[in-house]
């Protein structure tokens, strides 16, 4: 995709703004270091927390979840008609079938792109998003841009991405309001009718699965 | 609350920029923040209770901050509002009082059914009967409250038709303040994008959003 798209007509030019210059100074990052070190020593002395367990739990959403979860499910769902149906119907329950469930994914809903139609989801509140299937969310999830534009301007947003759909497909952009947690079933692209569930697996990128892309066919 | 963080619909924040290789943090403090909170927020308050505690963020900090130092601001504040530490502890990093909690902190064999246990929100009381089904006409009501509130302002006021009926869930204006979960239906709600953003939207388009049962009047006649 161009990198017109980046900065199309759809781009809006932002002005100068200094409250959007996150902070990334390395002043900054040490002073937040030392502010959360001094923190985590107050919660631990006054037993609300202890230091093992904040290992433990970061190394589980480092390592143990992240998209290859949701992309597994996708492909399934690709591969095997009856889980499809049940994966629409209940996708709690289906995804679950996969051994993936828990924090932030105890509602789940699947909606499913086809030619004609295509899905976008957001929280335009705060950044909620399916851990259990995606991981933890990018950076651009949870900033502001993408957060306030999707839901007024989705098509200009998917630009941003390099993707451009026709006028005639009919967007669905699903605000994550309260604890429904959403994922996108993409299309399956064309040319892959002889690959394996794993090669399947493989092709599916988390973008695709938020619905700002469309999963790319296998390079010839 | 009208707050900085309902940002539904402005146009003002520029291009989606997606980072070259996008780590899952971006420096340890963050890791440590978002355990802590997991770890320690549910001994403190109510995820709705975190939101809102986000929500009350200066607004200048909120913008100007990244999303994981919202999480630290959130957990700062409800741990003095809960009496866990104090502004002092806070401000100076040093515990003045070591008294220990009864309970003790969750031991490392525990982040597993933590993880994959979750902490669903879905009630089998409350409010259980939903007034709406799908396809009925609905009106999302003008409220503007000064707490907690997952009504957005873009769809305050706006017509729009039951996609969905998902059940009875807990209910954040009330969860977020300490006056308990009052779980009520929970609806999938289409709003047309000329709706929500007049003509010049795509006539194809459409938005889902999920609104619960106080947050809608009915517009096709009242339910028999």
């Amino acid at each position: 995709m161009s990198n017109d798209h980046t900065h199309g007509h759809s781009a809006h030019a932002a002005p100068p703004n200094p409250y959007l210059e996150k902070h990334t100074t390395p002043e900054q990052t040490a002073a937040l270091e030392q502010r959360v070190q001094a923190l985590e020593s107050l919660l631990v002395t006054k037993g609300l927390v202890s230091s093992e367990t904040l290992d433990k739990l970061v190394e589980t959403y480092e390592n143990d979840l992240g998209p290859i979860n949701g992309a597994r499910v996708v492909a399934r769902a690709w591969v095997d008609p009856a889980y499809k149906e049940r994966l629409l119907k209940d996708a709690t329950a289906a995804i679950a079938e996969l051994g993936f469930s828990g924090l932030q994914g105890e509602h789940m809903v699947v909606v499913e792109n086809t030619p004609d139609t295509h899905n976008l989801v957001v929280c335009t509140l705060c950044s909620c998003y399916p851990w259990p299937v995606l991981g933890l969310p990018p950076a651009w999830f949870k900033d502001a841009a993408y957060r306030s534009r999707s839901v007024v301007d989705p098509r200009g947003v998917l630009r941003d991405f390099g993707l451009e759909l026709d006028a005639s497909t009919a967007v669905k952009v699903w605000d994550s309001s309260a604890e429904i947690r959403y994922m996108v079933l993409p299309e399956r692209p064309a040319g892959t009718e002889g690959m394996s569930e794993a090669e399947l697996t493989a092709l599916v990128s988390r973008d695709s699965m938020i619905g700002v892309a469309k999963v790319e066919p296998p390079a010839a | 609350m009208n707050g900085v963080h309902d940002m539904g619909g402005m146009t003002c924040y520029g291009p989606v920029k997606p980072e070259e290789n996008e780590p899952v943090f971006h420096a340890e403090w963050e890791k440590r923040v978002f355990a802590m909170t997991m770890l320690g927020m549910g001994q403190l308050d109510t995820l709705d209770a975190f939101r809102h505690a986000i929500e009350r963020m200066d607004p200048t900090h909120y913008l100007s901050s990244t999303y994981y130092e919202h999480w630290l601001a959130a957990l700062e504040t409800l741990a003095v509002e809960k009496g866990v530490l104090t502004p002092e502890e806070v401000a100076t990093g040093v515990a003045q009082e070591t008294g220990k909690r009864a309970e003790g902190p969750l031991p490392p064999e525990a982040v597993p059914a933590v993880v994959q246990g979750g902490a669903p929100c879905q009630r089998t009381e409350g409010r259980l009967t939903p007034r709406f089904s799908v396809g009925d006409q609905v009106r999302a009501r003008n409220l503007n409250p000064t707490g907690h509130t997952r009504l957005p302002r873009y769809v305050r006021g706006k017509n729009g038709a039951i996609a969905q009926v998902y059940g009875t869930f807990v209910y954040p204006d009330t969860n977020a303040h300490g006056q308990g979960e009052q779980p009520q239906p929970l609806y999938s709600v289409c709003f047309t994008a000329q709706e929500l953003w007049g003509p010049d939207a795509a006539a194809t388009d459409n938005l889902y959003i999920d609104l619960w049962e106080d947050y809608l009047d009915p517009t096709s006649g009242e339910e028999s």
